[in-house]
């Protein structure tokens, strides 16, 4: 976390009151968010009125796909269908695989390219009048591929239809600005630009319908019911506005660092393969590759060993590691997508981390090949 | 040395792992996943009956502050060993899943993968003894596991530690307990693992199908019931058979036999499920010679018998010294020298 969310969290935490209270000391903690609510509406270029704080990028993106789905059905019985990119986050694939399920709802999962991007001539050709929101994140959590968001929103919007967009990733790596990029509804999450954890934020156009999923106080806009946790919004906002301010730089400074690891990498490996965009559209602190003959397993327990914290796709949660849906959505077969590997940089990642990486991998890698499939 | 212990989130292979840690070595833990889950765009359903296990293993792991990972066997453990599982049943012999399951995954697929990574061995919580490439019964008569061992060679013993084999099942348990391991209660994991609800006859029908064929009494040669598949029973078996035709001289009959050639099982009176003398084929020999005379035990579990065994074509044939009753090809024959292991086989006859 930030050192000055970390400060804004604590200086939230030791006065009491509850936000929605009437006295002053309620009155108090209802400052502490409404000026949370004003900061962090500016440092993401929206409307205060157009925040609903929510417990962070799960629940974000819950109430936003199954939200805006009930509130279009209702208004139309027979928009009952999703889209939704092959790649998004298991927070909105499984919501929308639940809506699937459970609500008489059917899913078209847009096709994406090799580098994992979805083409907005694409998205028109399957937009029809039973859809009901369309949703592809901003930028990929595994491959970091960067969406063409307000086009496909202009799409989407060809017909009326909602558009949502899990930015997780996108705060403080990507410029980002909610009424320029046309979207409907937008996620973040305080956890990935130096916010606390469990503190998020569903941005969403005052005129778009949402069906509350949590029923209570109505605290938020009559979408989200619960008492706001006034610390957790101090330290997001806090966190929002110092992260965007400095984007330019932090992501000036990841893409260099991120460019010369990719570059050192194909070098000590040559037969790595670079996973996603290869050009300036995508996350600058990611960089993704595929060691052939390698499963992902044994690269991270080796690295692990030697000081070296990667990540392969996502694990179920008794841990076991799949091969990522992102990459066999992008045409991979399944050992290529087991053979792939996530490094991630951060604000706290140097120089000295990419030269350590360099030095351990090819053992690594020559290590890893031994063992047998 | 590097190890790499297999933790299945039960107290045994907890303790194993504290133990190799008291002992300085440098260990890694690592929980297999080994049950089923269709392969889909979701990946959440995976391990659902093996979450709490490696919740388990994980916390033990966190306990120990050893790093921990999930490997996931569950294509070879569905190839290796539930495959090998049905078939075995489907050719009337009743197999070992735990014993196969040592023999393929954790000594092979798991050791070679440790190995290959550069550890030293696998460190389990096996109740036996090995010391030099010895190995030998746990000092818990109850517990001891040697007999689903005894299948592994001498290169996959070389690689291999129990620390174990001291301990009885409470020292163990109170061990656990000592270090404040949440296992050290922990039930006792039964059955088959893959079998949850315990159904062995359920599992293989729905893999198998309906086979029915002729109960028929081998005294008589008569068909004296009908069954639905021969998988659903055991050489021993007196209950469920469901004949309709009572024996002549009103005694209890058994399962003799199962024949899935014909998909006829032949049952008769107890006399007739002794044996005397056991062919075993693929043997495995874990001392410098074959004892003439040696015990072998027939099941996990079972009674010991002394028994003069003789080399054969296809392996050993051992006599017993006192007959052994409901003895099923399938099973493993395991020779002991005392409490040491001599050597592994796989019945194929009984007489």
């Amino acid at each position: 976390m930030l050192p000055e969310a970390v400060a804004a969290v604590t200086a939230a935490m030791v006065r009491t009151g509850n936000p929605s209270s009437l006295h002053a000391a309620g009155r108090a903690a209802r400052r502490t968010v409404e000026e949370g609510r004003e900061a962090l509406a500016a440092a993401l270029g929206a409307r205060p009125s157009e925040v609903v704080f929510t417990g962070g990028g799960t629940e974000s993106d819950n109430l936003a796909v199954k939200g805006i789905y009930f509130a279009r059905r209702a208004a139309d019985p027979r928009r009952t269908r999703i889209l939704a990119s092959a790649v998004e986050h298991h927070a909105v694939l499984d919501a929308v695989e639940w809506l699937v399920e459970h609500e008489h709802a059917s899913v078209t999962w847009l096709p994406v390219d090799a580098v994992g991007r979805v083409h907005p001539d694409e998205l028109r050709a399957f937009l029809t009048d039973d859809v009901a929101l369309v949703t592809v994140m901003w930028a990929n959590n595994e491959v970091g591929t960067v969406q063409p968001i307000r086009q496909l929103a202009e799409v989407a919007h060809e017909r009326g239809v909602p558009f949502h967009t899990d930015a997780v990733q996108a705060v403080g790596q990507l410029p980002l600005d909610f009424a320029a990029s046309g979207v409907d509804a937008l996620t973040v999450t305080g956890h990935k630009f130096g916010g606390p954890l469990g503190s998020g934020a569903l941005l969403i156009g005052r005129e778009i319908a949402c069906t509350p999923l949590l029923h209570g106080g109505n605290q938020e806009r009559d979408i989200r019911s619960g008492t706001v946790d006034a610390p957790g919004v101090a330290g997001l906002a806090a966190a929002a506005t110092l992260a965007t301010e400095r984007q330019p730089v932090t992501a000036a400074r990841l893409a260099a660092l991120r460019d010369d690891l990719v570059a050192r990498v194909l070098t000590a490996v040559p037969d790595a393969v670079l996973n996603g965009d290869p050009g300036s559209l995508r996350l600058p602190g990611n960089a993704h590759f595929s060691f052939p003959g390698c499963e992902g397993d044994s690269l991270l327990l080796l690295l692990d060993a030697r000081g070296v914290e990667v990540s392969t796709g996502s694990a179920c949660s008794s841990g076991v590691a799949r091969p990522s849906h992102d990459l066999l959505a992008m045409g991979a077969d399944e050992d290529r997508a087991r053979a792939s590997l996530r490094f991630s940089l951060g604000h706290t990642s140097t120089a000295a981390d990419v030269d350590a990486l360099i030095e351990a991998l090819p053992a690594v890698v020559e290590r890893a090949r031994l063992v047998r499939r | 040395m590097k190890l790499l212990a297999a933790m299945s989130g039960g107290v045994d292979s907890a303790v194993a792992a504290a133990l190799a840690v008291d002992a300085g070595h440098d260990v890694t833990g690592v929980h297999l996943a080994l049950s089923e889950a269709p392969a889909t765009l979701r990946s959440g359903s995976r391990g659902c009956c093996s979450r709490e296990d490696a919740r388990d293993a994980a916390r033990t792991a966190d306990v120990l502050d050893i790093p921990f990972y999930v490997w996931d066997l569950a294509d070879r453990f569905r190839s290796e060993v539930i495959d090998d599982f049905v078939a075995e049943y489907a050719a009337g012999r009743t197999p070992n899943p735990c014993l196969r399951c040592n023999e393929r995954i954790k000594f092979t697929a798991v050791l070679d993968r440790a190995l290959a990574l550069g550890f030293d061995g696998v460190v389990t919580g096996h109740h036996a003894r090995l010391d030099q490439g010895v190995l030998r019964r746990s000092v818990d008569p109850d517990k001891d596991q040697s007999y689903v061992l005894a299948v592994l060679t001498p290169e996959q013993l070389a690689g291999t530690v129990l620390p174990l084999g001291q301990l009885t099942k409470a020292q163990v348990r109170e061990l656990a307990a000592a270090r404040g391991l949440a296992v050290a209660d922990k039930p006792d994991s039964h059955d088959i693992c893959f079998i949850a609800d315990g159904d062995t006859a359920g599992f293989l029908r729905e893999r198998l199908g309906d086979q029915p064929g002729p109960v028929v009494d081998a005294l008589t040669g008569a068909v004296v019931g009908q069954h639905s598949g021969a998988y659903g029973y055991t050489v021993g078996q007196r209950k469920g058979l469901h004949l309709t035709v009572p024996a002549p001289d009103g005694r209890p009959r058994y399962v003799l036999s199962l024949s899935p050639v014909d998909r006829s099982v032949t049952v008769g009176p107890v006399e007739a499920l002794e044996v005397g003398e056991v062919s075993a084929v693929r043997p495995l020999l874990l001392a410098d010679a074959l004892p003439t005379r040696c015990r072998v035990q027939l099941r996990a579990h079972g009674m010991v018998h002394h028994c003069t065994v003789r080399e054969s074509d296809e392996g050993w044939t051992i006599a017993l010294d006192t007959p052994a009753r409901g003895i099923a090809a399938g099973q493993a024959a395991v020779l002991y020298d005392g409490d040491r292991v001599v050597g592994s086989a796989t019945v194929s006859a009984a007489r």
